[in-house]
């Protein structure tokens, strides 16, 4: 009766939830189907997308396998939101990047860091890839500024795009807001829940991970990794604007702004990806989406790799590793950039759509 | 596991964690033996959701006051007074400690879940429901360094002079054991789920009879109890039954199997006959009483019929109705007399008479000349598609207990307390609600007498 198996499976589970309603109290996928009699693939979609993974609710359930009715909403809706990443890419042609995930990003991460050292190694003399360079302009040297803000902001247009259009197909498919209502005062609620990871929560006593004891940390390895990446992306953004404003080239000294952010960033984008990967190996199979290793672990290896290189870049910059470094750490950034529509990040744009949608709802409810 | 505990707990629900956790803190060593696998541990308990405690203010999730005379009033009404009024108002006035108490040991409250805004002022909801609140409990158990067993089947109580000495016990893996203690606390429920006993007092009629809780609420160790001296309270022919969709599975269907729709239509037996006032009361005092009237039906099987204007009226229901575009089309799905259910519906609608139509109170909506009459809420049924839930009784509890003080000590047939042997919970529900049911009372019942019989069974142990 749904486009896909799965939505099929999250139909029967909400249809089991509403009639019991006891997990309500612990996130906001369970509220948001109260207010729904009935479920469309994009009313499921919507739902996938607002549910966080706590585990919880799971825990808690007295239906949850064994139990014949086979209860399993946090794998179910895993399993219905990686299919919605597919569902919903931009162009079309490019959604089953999603279906062997894993290849597709560590593919495009070697070839474009092979692109640059080759890129790189073609376009300057040996002493300069191998040369110890210094003072302002000193990674210029390897590659003109301009070329790389071209090369960059290229990407990155693309990217967003591509991630405007996807999520555009999303909003249309989850429908109007039962009651409707959208204004600012949603957005921002959504940013603080986002923000805070508000439903990353278990209720109140921390998440599920590996066993029944709500002990979990994702939150704050998540929390290390998303302020690491954007405290990553300010270091660059107020860098950009040196350049361009004052006049000013990098490198930076330590203690300037674009040195301090980057380095809170990465060390965020070093310590958060080992935490969730080690918590993605830890946990308990019965609340994963096992088909999408891949993709989980693809992500949070092109963030470490953003940060790791980026980190040894700083710290070796005024020695000769730095040409090859600059070259590995602008290749992952430049695959990290282009393979954002086509990989896990997009969960958070999602995610982010799906709490804008559910404090609308919540706004005209109240 | 060392073989001699201060304080054994047999029983794994809210009592006898309750009963573990205050005895553990009470200074005693403590075993809880759970005959369940881990999954289906908390008998009863993994299927609830709330506790009606007495408070004198609002709260943060309570909407009013509920003090303990209203409670005892409430307790006083669904029982019509078949109640040890000095134990139920011990409970009541202990219950309002519960509150804060059960809070300490981990369990978290929230405001009443929607769907349920009657119970807003008097029951608190547990965050996550019985499920929850019951790992909550394991968790400070084990933390407190409670063992707990599973799968543990005790096959037999010795008990000497009116004095628990030890528990046999037999074991999937390691086999069978004997485990002493000082002190006994049984909290292992009633025999809801024991079909054979159920048939003793209702003869081949239990074999239709849904569970709505584990298949391991099967009364061994009340049955032990009684057959070693103890002395039974509660009618023991008696247990608390509501309608459930009939095709709810044999076991454990809980909560999500109810109907409440009877207020919307009507309700008809296999013969497509009407048999009861559809409209005699509020929830949820019909929701109490619809079990047993399908129990007394041939093969204990009714059928709430309806139409298609009051589908969104009522709770989304687990299973959908069955539907048919004419009456004799949905007779034919139902496997009932096309011509009959034509007929009854047909002189339902007859006598019918206006009114306003307020499901929130006993409106006017009568019916004029039928026997039985719908007294209230009484609309035509004449709108395509017709819907209908069959339903069967679902057995939630017994009220065949054992006898017990305020110290939840247990009382022996001639009168004496036992010197070491207390109950808690379902086991001993019979003493306080002798009949009837209000929502969250069994909650109440397990943990005040859990908590006290826990401490009552370490004071014994350590003196």
């Amino acid at each position: 009766m749904h486009g896909t198996r799965i939505l099929d499976e999250a139909d029967r589970l909400m249809t089991v939830c509403n009639s019991c309603r006891y997990c309500e109290g612990l996130c906001a996928v369970f509220p948001a189907m109260e207010l729904r009699r009935a479920f469309s693939d994009g009313d499921l979609n919507y739902l996938a997308n607002l549910c966080h993974g706590c585990g919880a609710c799971y825990v808690d359930c007295q239906f949850s396998p064994p139990h014949e009715f086979n209860v399993n909403v946090p794998k179910t809706l895993a399993v219905a939101r990686a299919e919605s990443y597919a569902a919903y890419a931009w162009p079309g042609a490019l959604s089953g990047a999603f279906a062997r995930n894993g290849l597709v990003i560590s593919v495009i991460a070697a070839l474009s860091m092979a692109a640059f050292i080759l890129g790189f190694a073609a376009l300057n003399d040996r002493s300069v890839l191998f040369g110890v360079h210094s003072g302002p302009g000193a990674f210029y040297k390897l590659m003109p500024h301009n070329a790389m803000a071209a090369l960059f902001s290229a990407a990155l247009l693309y990217a967003v795009f591509a991630l405007v259009m996807s999520v555009r197909a999303f909003w249309r498919d989850i429908g109007p807001a039962i009651g409707g209502r959208a204004d600012g005062g949603s957005i921002f609620q959504a940013i603080r829940d986002a923000g805070e990871l508000r439903y990353l929560h278990g209720g109140g006593v921390g998440c599920y991970n590996e066993d029944d004891k709500p002990t979990d940390r994702r939150k704050l390895y998540h929390h290390l990794t998303f302020y690491g990446f954007l405290l990553c992306f300010a270091a660059t953004s107020v860098a950009t604007l040196y350049h361009y404003l004052l006049g000013r080239e990098a490198p930076y000294p330590w203690w300037d702004l674009p040195v301090v952010l980057g380095t809170l960033g990465g060390i965020g984008l070093i310590i958060g990806p080992i935490g969730l990967f080690t918590a993605r190996m830890r946990r308990d199979p019965a609340l994963l989406d096992e088909s999408r290793y891949g993709m989980d672990v693809g992500f949070i290896a092109m963030l470490f790799l953003t940060g790791t290189t980026g980190m040894l870049l700083l710290v070796l910059r005024e020695t000769a590793a730095m040409g090859p470094l600059l070259a590995l750490h602008l290749g992952a950034v430049f695959a990290l950039f282009i393979t954002m529509p086509y990989g896990k990040f997009v969960h958070g744009i999602y995610r982010f759509a799906a709490l804008v949608r559910y404090a609308q709802e919540r706004r005209t409810a109240a | 596991m060392s073989s001699k505990y201060d304080v054994l707990v047999i029983g794994g629900g809210n009592a006898a964690l309750c009963a573990a956790i205050a005895a553990r803190r009470g200074g005693a060593s403590v075993l809880v033996l759970e005959g369940a696998p881990k999954f289906y541990r908390g008998g009863n308990t993994r299927h609830t959701r709330n506790m009606r405690c007495a408070h004198d203010a609002a709260t943060e999730i309570l909407t009013g006051p509920y003090t303990e005379e209203e409670f005892w009033e409430d307790l006083l009404r669904v029982t019509g007074g078949q109640t040890d009024e000095a134990l139920a108002r011990h409970m009541i006035r202990e219950s309002k400690d519960i509150l804060n108490w059960i809070v300490e040991q981990g369990v978290r409250w929230q405001p009443s879940l929607g769907g349920t805004l009657s119970l807003g002022r008097t029951n608190s909801f547990f965050l996550g429901g019985g499920r929850a609140m019951l790992n909550a409990l394991y968790l400070t158990a084990e933390r407190l360094g409670v063992d707990v067993e599973y799968d543990a089947e005790v096959t037999d109580l010795v008990i000497e002079d009116s004095l628990f000495l030890a528990a046999r016990l037999k074991r999937p893996v390691k086999g069978e054991t004997e485990i002493r203690a000082t002190s006994l606390v049984a909290a292992a429920g009633g025999f809801e789920a024991n079909i054979e006993w159920l048939k003793q007092y209702w003869g081949e009629a239990a074999d239709n009879f849904l569970i709505r809780g584990t298949p391991y609420n099967r009364g061994s160790i009340l049955k032990m109890l009684l057959d070693k001296g103890v002395q039974e309270v509660g009618d023991p022919t008696q247990c608390h039954a509501v309608a459930i969709d009939a095709r709810a599975p044999k076991f454990d269907g809980g909560i999500i199997t109810r109907h409440d729709s009877v207020v919307f239509g009507i309700v008809v037996n296999k013969h497509a006959q009407r048999f009861y006032d559809e409209g005699e009361d509020i929830w949820p005092k019909r929701y109490a009483i619809w079990g047993r009237l399908v129990a007394a039906q041939p093969d204990q099987i009714a059928y709430i019929i309806f139409d298609s204007t009051v589908v969104t009226s009522f709770m989304p229901t687990l299973f959908p109705p069955i539907a048919g575009r004419t009456v004799a089309e949905l007779a034919g799905r139902l496997e009932l007399d096309p011509a009959a259910l034509e007929k009854t519906i047909a002189e339902f609608n007859a006598a019918v008479r206006p009114g306003t139509f307020d499901h929130t109170i006993l409106d006017d909506c009568v019916t004029e000349g039928i026997t039985p009459p719908k007294t209230h809420w009484a609309r035509k049924i004449e709108t395509p598609p017709y819907l209908a839930y069959p339903v069967r009784p679902g057995i939630t509890f017994t009220y065949l207990g054992t006898r017990v003080n305020k110290e939840a000590r247990i009382l022996m047939a001639d009168g004496r307390p036992s010197g070491n042997m207390f109950a808690a919970g379902e086991i001993m529900a019979g003493n306080v609600l002798g009949k009837g049911y209000a929502a969250g009372m069994g909650m109440t019942i397990g943990s005040v007498f859990g908590r006290i019989a826990g401490r009552e069974a370490a004071k014994h142990a350590r003196n």
